[in-house]
C-alpha cells in the first residue's frame, strides 16, 4: 500500500513561536524549541518527530507568519 | 525515506505566497488573526492573477501597516475612511478590484456612516472586515462589537448593556442592503476555517471583477494580546464565545 510522507521546513527568523502550529498539526509532528531561540529572540518551530509527518499542510494553513512550506511524497 | 529525499522542488505542495514578501517581517504579537488574513489575501490575489490590478486601502487600527507586506498598490485611509477612499478609486479606476482591510473600530465605530453608505450604494468594492471585538492597536479598549460581560481595558468589570448598549452586528446590516451581494462570516481559527474564508475572499474578488456591487468578507478573529491570552487560548475562546453572537457562514449570496 502506499503511504504518504512527508516534511515542512520553517523560516527560523520568521517565526515568533506563537504555538498554533504545533496545536494544527494532527500527528504531534512539531514542536518549540525549548531553549533554541532566533534572532528576535523566539523559541521557533521545528520537526521535533519528522517520522510523523503526513505533508497535511494543517501548520502551514493557520501559520500567521507563512512561515512554513510543506512537501509530500508517496512512498510505495 | 530520509527528510533531504522529503525536501525536494518537485515535492512541494503549501509555499508561502509570493505576494507576501519574506524579507519583511509583519509587525503583529505572534499568533494574531491579522497575519493569517494577509496570507490569505496575498495567495488569493496572486492565484487569480490580480496582482497588478488590485488596490488596497489599509485603516488605522493594527493592520495600518498592511501595504508593507502584501505587495500591491495601496492607498493608506484615515481612521474608518476606508470605504470612501476605496469609493473614489474604484469609481477613477474601474477595471481595478478595490478592497478595503478594516477592524472593528475602523468598520463598526468612527467608520460605521462610510461602511454603511458605501455598502448601500453597492460600490463596486470588497470589504475585508477583521472582528476581533476590541480596539487592538490602542490598547485594548472596548469596540462596539465587543461581547457583553467581555473585559477590555475600558470595560476592566466586563461590557454591560445598560452602560454599554449591545454588541453591534454590522455585517447583519450590511446584508440587509440592497447594494451587497456577498455578505459573509469566516474565521481562520482552524485548517478547515482557513480553506473556508480563502474561497470566501476568492467569491468576493470576483464579485469585483464581475461588478457585482458590495462584497463584504467578515472574519471573526483573535487579539491575544488584548485578550490577555496565549494564541492557543484566545481561539478557543473565540470559538466557545464569539461564535454565538457572531455565527459563521454567508449571510447573503445573490446569484
Ligand atoms: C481619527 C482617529 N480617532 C482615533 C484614533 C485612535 N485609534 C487608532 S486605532 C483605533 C481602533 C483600532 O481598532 P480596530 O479598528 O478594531 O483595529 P484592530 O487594531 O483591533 O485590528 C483607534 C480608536 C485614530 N488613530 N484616529
Ligand atoms: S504537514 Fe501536517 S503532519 Fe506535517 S507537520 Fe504540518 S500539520 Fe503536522
Ligand atoms: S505557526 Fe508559524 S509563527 Fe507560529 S510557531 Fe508555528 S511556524 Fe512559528
Ligand atoms: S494587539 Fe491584537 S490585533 Fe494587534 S497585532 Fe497584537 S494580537 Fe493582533
Ligand atoms: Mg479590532
Amino acid at each position: 500500500m502506499a503511504k504518504i510522507k512527508g516534511a515542512v521546513t520553517v523560516n527560523v527568523e520568521r517565526c515568533k513561536g506563537c504555538n498554533l502550529c504545533v496545536v494544527a498539526c494532527p500527528t504531534d509532528t512539531l514542536s518549540l524549541q525549548a531553549n533554541e531561540v532566533n534572532d528576535r529572540g523566539y523559541h521557533y518551530a521545528y520537526m521535533s518527530n519528522p517520522d510523523a509527518c503526513i505533508g497535511c499542510c494543517s501548520c502551514a494553513l493557520v501559520c500567521p507568519d507563512a512561515c512554513i512550506e510543506v512537501y509530500r511524497v508517496k512512498v510505495d | 525515506m530520509e527528510i533531504q529525499d522529503i525536501i525536494r522542488p518537485e515535492n512541494k505542495v503549501y509555499s508561502a505566497p509570493e505576494l507576501l514578501d519574506q524579507n519583511v517581517h509583519m509587525h503583529y504579537c505572534p499568533g494574531c488573526s491579522h497575519g493569517v488574513i494577509h496570507k490569505l489575501l496575498a495567495e488569493v490575489i496572486a492565484e487569480m492573477g490580480l496582482a497588478e490590478k488590485t488596490v488596497g486601502v489599509s485603516p488605522v487600527g493594527c493592520a495600518v501597516f498592511a501595504y508593507n507586506y502584501i505587495d500591491v498598490d495601496w492607498v493608506e485611509a484615515a481612521h474608518g475612511r476606508a470605504p470612501a477612499v476605496a469609493t473614489a478609486i474604484s469609481r477613477l479606476w474601474p477595471e481595478d478590484v478595490v478592497f478595503t482591510y478594516q477592524g472593528d473600530g475602523d468598520m463598526s465605530a468612527i467608520g460605521t456612516a462610510e461602511s454603511i453608505h458605501a455598502a448601500n450604494r453597492g460600490e463596486n468594492i470588497v470589504m475585508v472586515f477583521v472582528n476581533n471585538a476590541i480596539y487592538g492597536m490602542t490598547g485594548g479598549q472596548m469596540a462596539p462589537t465587543t461581547l457583553v460581560g467581555q473585559k477590555t481595558a475600558t470595560t476592566p468589570y466586563g461590557r454591560r448593556v445598560d452602560l454599554n448598549g449591545h454588541p453591534l452586528e454590522i455585517t447583519n446590516l450590511m446584508a440587509i442592503l440592497d447594494g451587497t451581494c456577498y455578505v459573509t462570516r469566516q474565521s481562520v481559527h482552524t485548517p478547515a476555517n482557513v480553506r473556508k474564508t480563502k474561497a470566501a475572499l476568492k467569491k468576493a474578488f470576483q464579485n469585483a471583477l464581475d461588478k457585482k456591487g458590495t462584497s463584504v468578507v467578515e472574519v471573526v478573529a483573535t487579539c491575544n494580546s488584548g485578550w490577555k491570552m496565549s494564541p492557543e487560548k484566545a481561539n478557543e475562546w473565540m470559538a466557545e464565545h464569539m461564535f454565538a453572537k457572531y455565527p459563521l457562514g454567508d449571510l447573503k449570496d445573490v446569484k
